[in-house]
């Protein structure tokens, strides 16, 4: 027990921060994380400088410039695991919308000088540039996931972060199905699991944030809520959201034109 | 079940002395109850709780409650919810672990004795409850939790009034009327501006109650107005579904082309599964602390519909959607023979509504048969 701490480093490329914000988030757990792994790097809450290699690295934030591009070559470089964590880490996030637009027309719009902004025209997730060791999902990650990755980490076993949809979160925690008795479309079925059904808890339908499950079936569930009055305009927008860059939610947003 | 069995009549204040007694015999007891526009079940002290003059319409992938023209306490089918939460709950611990210095010890979670009063349990449930008896309690292996919580239970059955959109207990032989394994067994009568209900008992636990409400003995008018109640609901069934050969169907139609096409349609999302009354399948998982002190094992609600399900060594048996969707039905309706000695499925139609997107079993079954030469 008494073998030294891991070296843990956190590491953010294009996000809100959100999800780094989780880890402080913990409150009750973040002693027992202190005291599990040596925070070495983490600039949103500590000070410290890059030093040498780190036996994991969490990875928030998709890759968005050339400099990112290379950065992140960097951190693989010095770390044993690199996990990413969020849905622009594991998917592109909200910001891949620009893979689908014209960029040079986005910073003319929005710069005074867009000549100053250099920005690749895609959003891409971490595992298009690195090999990836594990993706937790969410928009926000759930905190409790993340000490669950964490614990499993410093245990060397595998984290209990199921694929299957959104659904059985429902189901184990009592929820009437909002879209069989309320009418309301539901990405549900067709999302990963892990927010603890968030949103169908408070009588909405899913939104998607944790991205595709593992076995999407996105044509039937569109049908079905194209069934319950959503156009194919609706339609279009369910899919592009934080993971509108997942390769099954991609695929079916542009089925809808 | 004892064949001397009493009938008797109580008002609808008897069921709130009926509700009154169980609980102060310790059970808690839990019942249909209106939430999220949907009947649940849910714990309940009066009588008021229970959804009067309710009712709900039912098809695939559609639910939607309704007002009824009478106060009937139990004009409705059966809803998103069975019983088997409470006596499988979604989650279990099975067991905890922690380490010292220089020992581990590890501690089975025992058998929570909660004492269940299941207050309202229709024919077709009684049968799935049977059902997760043989799974739990009549194999090798006995299951210390479901055995604590199983023989503590009361059960309060009722004999169904009207038949749901997807109901088919009929076809599967499980309703709409009781016939056993129930303490107590209701039959809501609501006419001629009267409400009353007959009360048989089942077993001695139920006489034993029935001894302390105030009743009036069910004249031969009131058993056979009692009688005609289910014979109206039988006779309008939602669905049905040839049962007798299905077995026997489904095993030599392994490989029909009707599996690609539900598979189309199914999300495999495991909605069927959560909600059937019968489907006890499990997952095992670990916690464990991030100190490395404690650990935890406990068993959740699974699907064989999940991936994970499947899942050996190099990857998942079942990968397709189409063997997932086959492996389901097939257990349900055919393999269960085999490997229980009953069908795996009481016609509760809870799989039908609850699907988002429709898919109805009993199609399914009509589909695959109507296919071979007659």
């Amino acid at each position: 027990m008494a073998a030294k701490k891991p070296r843990l480093a956190v590491w953010k490329f294009a996000s809100c921060d959100g999800c780094q914000l989780s880890l402080l988030d913990c409150e009750d757990e973040l002693l027992a994380v202190a005291g599990a792994v040596d925070i070495a790097y983490f600039p949103e809450a500590t000070r410290g400088e890059i030093s040498g290699k780190y036996d994991v690295s969490l990875v928030e934030g998709s890759v968005t410039t050339a400099h990112d591009a290379e950065r992140i070559l960097d951190v693989r470089a010095r770390s044993r695991v690199v996990i990413t964590i969020g849905a622009c880490a594991t998917a592109g996030g909200i910001q891949a919308l620009k893979n689908f637009a014209d960029v040079k027309e986005f910073t003319a719009a929005v710069y005074a000088h867009p000549e100053y902004i250099h920005t690749l025209a895609t959003s891409t997730a971490i595992s298009a540039h690195i090999k990836v060791d594990f993706e937790l999902r969410g928009c926000p990650i759930n905190k409790m996931q993340l000490v669950e990755v964490v614990s499993a980490f410093v245990a060397g076993r595998k984290p209990v972060t199921p694929a299957h949809s959104v659904c059985i979160e429902c189901k184990l925690k009592n929820n009437v199905c909002v879209m069989v008795a309320h009418a309301k479309p539901c990405l549900g079925p067709v999302t990963h699991a892990g927010c603890g059904a968030l949103c169908p808890s408070y009588d909405r339908g899913c939104y998607g944030c944790f991205g595709p499950m593992e076995t999407p079936n996105t044509v039937s569930l569109s049908r079905q809520m194209a069934h319950l009055g959503m156009s194919r305009a609706d339609l279009k927008r369910v899919y592009s959201t934080f993971n509108v860059n997942a390769e099954e939610f991609r695929k079916e947003r542009e089925r809808h034109g | 079940m004892a064949t001397d069995h009493v009938s008797v009549t109580i008002e609808k204040q008897g069921l709130q002395s009926l509700i009154d007694i169980l609980a102060k015999r310790g059970y808690r007891v839990v019942g249909p109850t209106l939430r999220d526009q949907a009947i649940v079940y849910d714990d309940i002290a009066r009588v008021d709780e229970l959804p009067a003059g309710w009712t709900d319409e039912q098809d695939g992938g559609t639910y939607r409650l309704q007002r009824r023209d009478d106060g009937a306490l139990f004009g409705y089918t059966v809803g998103p919810h069975s019983w088997k939460r409470f006596l499988h709950p979604p989650i279990q611990q099975l067991w905890k672990a922690a380490r010292s210095a220089d020992a581990a010890t590890v501690e089975a979670t025992p058998a929570e004795p909660e004492r269940f009063a299941l207050f309202g349990v229709r024919a077709c449930e009684l049968h799935a409850i049977a059902i997760q008896d043989k799974v739990f309690l009549h194999g090798p292996y006995v299951d210390s939790h479901y055995k604590a919580r199983r023989d503590n239970a009361f059960i309060v059955a009722v004999n169904c009034g009207k038949a749901g959109g997807t109901c088919f207990c009929v076809s599967m032989n499980t309703g709409p009327r009781v016939s056993n394994g129930y303490d107590l067994a209701l039959t809501e009568l609501v006419e001629g501006g009267k409400h009353r209900f007959v009360v048989e008992a089942g077993s001695d636990k139920g006489r034993d109650v029935l001894a302390g409400l105030p009743k009036q003995p069910a004249s031969s008018g009131d058993l056979d107005a009692a009688k005609k109640v289910t014979e109206k609901t039988a006779a309008s069934m939602g669905r049905s579904m040839k049962a007798d050969d299905v077995r026997e169907l489904l095993a030599r139609n392994l490989e029909h082309k009707r599996w690609d096409e539900v598979a189309e349609r199914c999300l495999s999302c495991a909605n069927c599964t959560m909600v059937c009354p019968t489907c006890f399948c499990v997952s095992v998982e670990e916690a464990s602390d991030l100190a490395g002190v404690e650990s935890s094992r406990s068993r959740r609600w699974d699907s064989c519909f999940t991936m994970d399900y499947s899942y050996v060594h190099g990857g998942s048996v079942r990968s397709t959607t189409r063997a997932r969707y086959r492996q389901w039905m097939t257990h349900k309706l055919s393999t269960w023979w085999d490997q229980f000695g009953t069908s795996g499925c009481v016609g509760c139609g809870r799989c039908i509504t609850w699907c988002p997107v429709g898919i109805d079993i009993t199609e399914e079954v009509a589909a695959i048969r109507s296919s071979e030469p007659q």
